[in-house]
C-alpha cells in the first residue's frame, strides 16, 4: 500500500458540518505541502457556509463576504461538498470510517444554554439562536412564530447575538427590505408594534461581550433611540480599578456607552435600552401561560480569586413589563451520534481537536473536531481560523506517523455510490453555485443581496427546474 | 472569552501529584509530560498546592538530598485557583501582575484542569488573529465591491 497523502493514495478526510470551522480546516489542509489531499464535505442542509448564512445578521452583508474565502476552497482539486446528507441518519460515523482516513466533526453549537429560571417555559420565551435561524430563512426554522403585537421585548444577554436580535427587532421595514433577511420574516416585522427592546446585562460597562462595531451601531439606528440610564453607564469602583489596564477595545466600548447614556430623547419611534447589572430571575405568567412581565434582580460585581469581575445579586429587585423574550446567554454544540461528547460545557471530548475516548482519555484514530464543537461558541468566525489550523496541524502530524483510519474503500466514486443509495437528493457544490446564482437573480429584481429559498422542497425544485431549462 | 473555552481543546491533561510524593516521583512526572507544574491534590480531589519548576529548583539549590522531600514541604500552598467562568483576559492580567504561570480550574470544589501563561497568551493570540482574518476580509470586500 503507498504512503497515505500522497499522489498514489491521496489523503481522504470527512469534514462534517459546511461552516467557517469545516471550510477553514479544509484550507489549511490544502495549505499542507507535500501532502495531497482530498476533502468531502457533508451539511444537513443543502447550502453550504453555516452560521455565515444562518446566523450572521441581514443588515451584516459585508460580514458574509467571507464565503469568497470559502468558494476558493471549495474550488481545490478533489473538494467535494454534500449537502443535504445528514449524520446519524443518511450516514453514519461507521459509514465514513469505510471511506476516509480522517473525520473532522465542524457542526458548530446549534443550541441555546439553559437559564434556569421559573417561567421561562412559557410561551412568548424564546431562544435568541431561533429567532436568529427564522429571520435568517433556515429551513428548520422556517415556520415558528413570534407575537410581534407585544410592544415590550427583552433580550436576555449582550453579546453580539443579543446585540443583533435587538437591532433587527429595531430597524424599519425600509431598512430591512434591503438586506437578504427572508421573506416571511420581513412581512412578520412590517407589521411588528414592537416600541421598546430591553438588552439585559449582568455585568457593567466594562464587562460586555459586544464588540465594538457592534456596540456603536446601536446608536446609529434609523428609528430608534439608543437609551442607557445614567446610574448604570458609571463605573463601579472594581470596575474602575480594572480600566488602568483595559485594552482599547474595552475602554473604547465603555466611552462609548457613557456617551450613549448623555444622550436626548429624539423623535424616534422605538426605544431600545442597554442596561446593565441586571438579571432576570423570574418570568410572570399572563393567566394563559403567556410572558407578561420578567423580574429582575440589580447586581453588583465581586472579584474573583483570579481577578475576574462577576455579578452577584443584591436586595434590589425591579419588575419588566414585557411579552416577548429571547434568550441569549450563551451557545452549546449538540452532541453527534457516535462522538465522545462533554455534557457540561457542550464540546465534544477532544486535546487540541484530536477526538478523545472517555474511557482512557487516548486520542480516537482518525477523529478530529474544530470550531465551536470543539472549543465552545466564543469568538468571531475568524478565531475558527487559527482553531482550525491548530487541528489540521495534529492531523498532519498523525499522517506522517501513520495514525490514521485504514478504510476498506478509500475512493472518491465510493462514497457518491453509497450517497445513490441512501440520499439521492443530495446537493453538490454545483447545484449549490446555481441555487446562489438564482437566489441573487431573484434579490436584483427587489434590489436586495439575495432572496433565499427557506424550504428544502423549494430548493430540490429550483434545481430540478434549473435542470430543465439546461437541457 | 471564557477559561473554559482553553480548558475544552485539553481534555486529559490534568496531570497531578498527591501531597506524600516524593519530590524525585515529582520530577519524573514533570519531565514525562514535558510540562512546567503539577497541581498538589489530596484525597478528596481538593487542590491543596503546586509544585512548579522553580520550586524544584529552588529546592535542589538548597539542599543536596532535596529529591527525598515529600512534595508537600516543597509545593507552593498558596495557590490562586480560577473558575471556567473566569474571564482570559482578568486571568491573564492576574497571573502577570502577581507573576504566576499555571492556575489550576476548579468547579464545585472539582479539579478541572490547569492553565498556563502560555495557553492564555496563545488563546489571546488566536483572538486577536481571528478579529484581524475578520476585518481584513471585510476591508477587501469593500475593495471588490
Amino acid at each position: 500500500m503507498s504512503a497515505v497523502g500522497t499522489e498514489a493514495q491521496p489523503l481522504r478526510v470527512a469534514i462534517i458540518g459546511a461552516g467557517p470551522a469545516g471550510f477553514y480546516a479544509a484550507e489549511h489542509l490544502y495549505k499542507q505541502k507535500n501532502l495531497t489531499v482530498q476533502v468531502d464535505m457533508f451539511d444537513k442542509l443543502p447550502t453550504p457556509y453555516g452560521l455565515v448564512r444562518a446566523g450572521v445578521a441581514p443588515d451584516h452583508q459585508k460580514i458574509k463576504s467571507v464565503t469568497r474565502v470559502f468558494e476558493r476552497v471549495a474550488k481545490k482539486p478533489g473538494f467535494r461538498f454534500f449537502g443535504y446528507v445528514k449524520l446519524g441518519e443518511d450516514i453514519h460515523v461507521s459509514d465514513l470510517r469505510r471511506f476516509y482516513h480522517q473525520i473532522v466533526y465542524s457542526t458548530g453549537a446549534q443550541t441555546d444554554r439553559n437559564l434556569n429560571i421559573p417561567g421561562i417555559d412559557l410561551e412568548g420565551s424564546h431562544a435568541a439562536t431561533e429567532f436568529v435561524a427564522w429571520y435568517n430563512g433556515h429551513p428548520e426554522f422556517r415556520d415558528l412564530d413570534f407575537d410581534f403585537t407585544q410592544e415590550k421585548v427583552a433580550v436576555i444577554g449582550i453579546g453580539n447575538v443579543a446585540v443583533d436580535v435587538a437591532r433587527i427587532l429595531c430597524r424599519t421595514p425600509a431598512e430591512l427590505a434591503k438586506t437578504d433577511i427572508a421573506d416571511y420574516a420581513l412581512e412578520a416585522l412590517r407589521d411588528s408594534n414592537v416600541k421598546e427592546v430591553y438588552m439585559l446585562g449582568r455585568r457593567g460597562p466594562a464587562q460586555g461581550a459586544f464588540t465594538t462595531p457592534e456596540l456603536k451601531e446601536l446608536g446609529e439606528l434609523e428609528d430608534a433611540d439608543v437609551v442607557v440610564f445614567e446610574e448604570e453607564a458609571e463605573l463601579d469602583e472594581l470596575s474602575r480599578d480594572s480600566m488602568a489596564d483595559a485594552d482599547r477595545g474595552t475602554t473604547r466600548k465603555v466611552e462609548i456607552i457613557q456617551e450613549f447614556a448623555q444622550r436626548e430623547l429624539s423623535a424616534k419611534s422605538k426605544r431600545l435600552y442597554l442596561r446593565f447589572l441586571v438579571s432576570p430571575t423570574e418570568l410572570l405568567d399572563d393567566g394563559q401561560g403567556h410572558v407578561e412581565a420578567m423580574r429582575l434582580v440589580h447586581n453588583e460585581l465581586y472579584r474573583t480569586d483570579a481577578g475576574t469581575l462577576r455579578p452577584q445579586a443584591t436586595e434590589k429587585t425591579e419588575l419588566l413589563d414585557v411579552g416577548l423574550v429571547f434568550r441569549s446567554i450563551g451557545y452549546r454544540g449538540v452532541p453527534l451520534p457516535g462522538v465522545p461528547f462533554y455534557d457540561s460545557w457542550g464540546v465534544i471530548l477532544n486535546s487540541e481537536g484530536r477526538v478523545l475516548d472517555p474511557e482512557t482519555e487516548r486520542p480516537r484514530l482518525g477523529e478530529y473536531c474544530a470550531g465551536w464543537i470543539k472549543r465552545g461558541a466564543t469568538g468571531v468566525i475568524g478565531t475558527n481560523k487559527p482553531d482550525a489550523a491548530e487541528t489540521v496541524d495534529h492531523m498532519v502530524e498523525d499522517v506522517r506517523e501513520g495514525l490514521v483510519l485504514d478504510p476498506e474503500r478509500p475512493s472518491p466514486e465510493a462514497v457518491v455510490e453509497f450517497l445513490r443509495e441512501r440520499q439521492p437528493d443530495y446537493f453538490s457544490f454545483e447545484d449549490w453555485q446555481r441555487l446562489d446564482e438564482l437566489e441573487q437573480d431573484r434579490g436584483e429584481e427587489e434590489g436586495r443581496p439575495r432572496v433565499k429559498f427557506t424550504r428544502i422542497e423549494d430548493m430540490l425544485a429550483a434545481r430540478e427546474r434549473i435542470a430543465q431549462v439546461g437541457d | 472569552m471564557k477559561v473554559n473555552s482553553i480548558l475544552s481543546t485539553k481534555h486529559g491533561d490534568v496531570i497531578t501529584a498527591a501531597p506524600g510524593d516524593s519530590l524525585a516521583d515529582a520530577v519524573a512526572t514533570l519531565a514525562k509530560h514535558n510540562i512546567g507544574a503539577l497541581v498538589v491534590i489530596d484525597d478528596g480531589e481538593h487542590v491543596v498546592g503546586i509544585i512548579s519548576e522553580r520550586d524544584v529548583v529552588r529546592v535542589l539549590a538548597e539542599r543536596a538530598d532535596a529529591l527525598s522531600l515529600t512534595v508537600e514541604t516543597v509545593m507552593t500552598r498558596e495557590v490562586v485557583v480560577g473558575l471556567p467562568q473566569d474571564d482570559v483576559m482578568s486571568v491573564a492580567h492576574t497571573m502577570t501582575e502577581r507573576r504566576f504561570r499555571h492556575l489550576p480550574v476548579v468547579e464545585d470544589g472539582r479539579l478541572m484542569g490547569i492553565v498556563s501563561i502560555g495557553d492564555v497568551l496563545k488563546a489571546q493570540r488566536d483572538k486577536y488573529r481571528g478579529e484581524i482574518d475578520t476585518l481584513e476580509t471585510q476591508i477587501m470586500a469593500d475593495d471588490t465591491n
